[in-house]
């Protein structure tokens, strides 16, 4: 049994590496082959860019090898895929090898595109990128005063980043002690200033005690970078010092170039996390094109599903699980408090109030990612 | 309208029905018509509002057996 796993982030490294350890057995005698496919030998911590652009982390603190997070069974390969051929059950590599297999994990995950509206990769800044992350913390550090606009393109990763951004600008300014000379003013896509209703009554609340203005049914048509004015798809605008943009993301290139869905998200079943049409196909997190958060978590706790799924197979020739939609987020509510929002299909968020041990935590796992993605917690 | 592609955007609490609908709505091409499907309570009022707002077309906007259809046509 060949297992093959395309995209070495969260949900791939996650998937592998509790297939190895469910397999172990079948494993050493040779029944089972796992193989990981992905563009990079690092592995990136990614809600770390967070931090990065308020100068609370650097970029080499979101960094490990990624071999040393594996298994030693699972045999990785810095080659990504190029091309898939579902029908024949083989996938190719840039440079050329081909693997065939019998269960193919996609879990390429999403990029960011800014430049899909005009003026926005020239005109904002943003930190969803290691270099965009630092480049932003050093333009927070320079201004002085005037107005930091904060827009949100759509799809994105990390829905929850938008509010924990805010939050950190007000707590930022605030401890340079020029809170009062920054007009901070958040844009949201929707007709409240969070996708999910109850963060959105949450932070309203918030937002108003923290002086933040806002802006709902907004969504970025596009920049005008001479006249630093973000125009909205609906007929607004507003004029900016500072423009931060949550970018816009697609799936990776390989899938919309091998046609495999639009956009770049995989057609999925929701609970069996199969691709339409394909059993022996697995897709999971940013890949997906379900209705679900795309974040570590959401990846985390499909691949948990998956690799559950794809043992019992092997082992016993039927899955056992489905995915219930799990997604957990902590939500940053500043520098020194967090809470998270947790929900499924069915259960939507029960809001906790902010608190300190929660940020302690959120530091913690910070940490404890590591432990995270090799199967371990 | 049996061509209208669907968005099947029901028992999702983020990135939600509307979320779910303007990724959707920028994927298509104008003239295109879209469905989406949603169990939230505020659809029926939260997404014509948007598409109001934004300047595209509600073609219909029902409420079957708990579940909103409301089929739009990109118009720009």
């Amino acid at each position: 049994m060949r297992i093959l796993v395309v995209g070495g982030c969260t949900g791939g490294t996650i998937v592998a590496n509790n297939l190895a350890r469910r397999l172990s057995a079948e494993i050493r005698a040779r029944k089972v082959r796992i193989t990981m496919l992905s563009a990079s030998d690092k592995h990136m911590y990614q809600p770390g860019l967070l931090y990065v652009a308020f100068g609370q982390m650097t970029p080499d603190a979101l960094y490990r090898d990624q071999a040393s997070l594996l298994e030693e069974s699972i045999n990785f390969h810095v080659d990504p895929a190029a091309t898939f051929d579902l029908d024949n059950k083989r996938v190719t590599t840039q440079s050329g090898k081909v693997h065939e297999y019998d269960i193919l994990v996609m879990a390429t995950g999403s990029r960011i595109v800014p430049e899909t509206i005009p003026g926005l990769a020239e005109g904002a800044e943003s930190f969803y990128t290691e270099a965009g992350a630092v480049k932003l913390f050093k333009k927070l550090r320079e201004i002085q005063e005037g107005t930091v606009a904060v827009v949100v393109g759509v799809p994105h990763k990390c829905p929850i980043a938008p509010v924990e951004f805010i939050f950190g600008l007000h707590d930022y300014f605030k401890a340079r002690g020029i809170r009062d000379k920054i007009k901070i003013k958040y844009h949201y896509p929707i007709g409240r200033i969070h996708t999910i209703k109850e963060v959105a009554i949450w932070a309203k609340h918030e937002f108003d005690r923290m002086g933040i203005e806002y802006e709902t049914l907004f969504n970025v048509g596009e920049v005008d970078v001479e006249n630093q004015v973000v125009k909205s798809e609906e007929g607004t605008e507003t004029k900016y010092d500072l423009l931060v943009a949550i970018p816009p993301h697609r799936g990776m290139e390989v899938i919309e170039q091998n046609s495999l869905g639009e956009g770049g998200w995989i057609p999925t079943d929701r609970f069996k996390l199969t691709m339409t049409g394909h059993d022996d196909v697995y897709v999971l997190g940013d890949t997906t094109n379900l209705p679900v958060s795309k974040t570590g978590s959401a990846a985390h706790f499909e691949a948990e599903v998956v690799a559950e799924n794809i043992a019992s197979i092997i082992k016993i020739g039927v899955p056992v699980r489905e995915y219930d939609g799990k997604v957990y987020c902590f939500i940053e509510t500043g520098h020194d408090s967090a809470t998270y929002a947790m929900f499924n299909y069915q259960n939507p968020p029960d809001l906790k109030s902010p608190s300190k041990p929660m940020h302690w935590f959120k530091m913690a796992y910070n940490q404890m990612y590591w432990t995270s993605v090799r199967g371990l917690l | 309208m049996s061509d209208s592609k669907i968005v099947d955007a029901r028992d999702t609490f983020c990135p939600g029905p509307l979320m779910e609908l303007i990724t959707h709505m920028k994927q298509c091409s104008v003239g295109d018509t879209l469905e989406l499907l949603s169990t939230d309570e505020g659809s029926g009022a939260d997404v014509p509002e948007w598409v109001n707002k934004v300047g595209h077309e509600i073609l219909s906007n029902e409420k079957i057996d708990g579940v909103w259809h409301i089929k739009i046509r990109k118009a720009k």
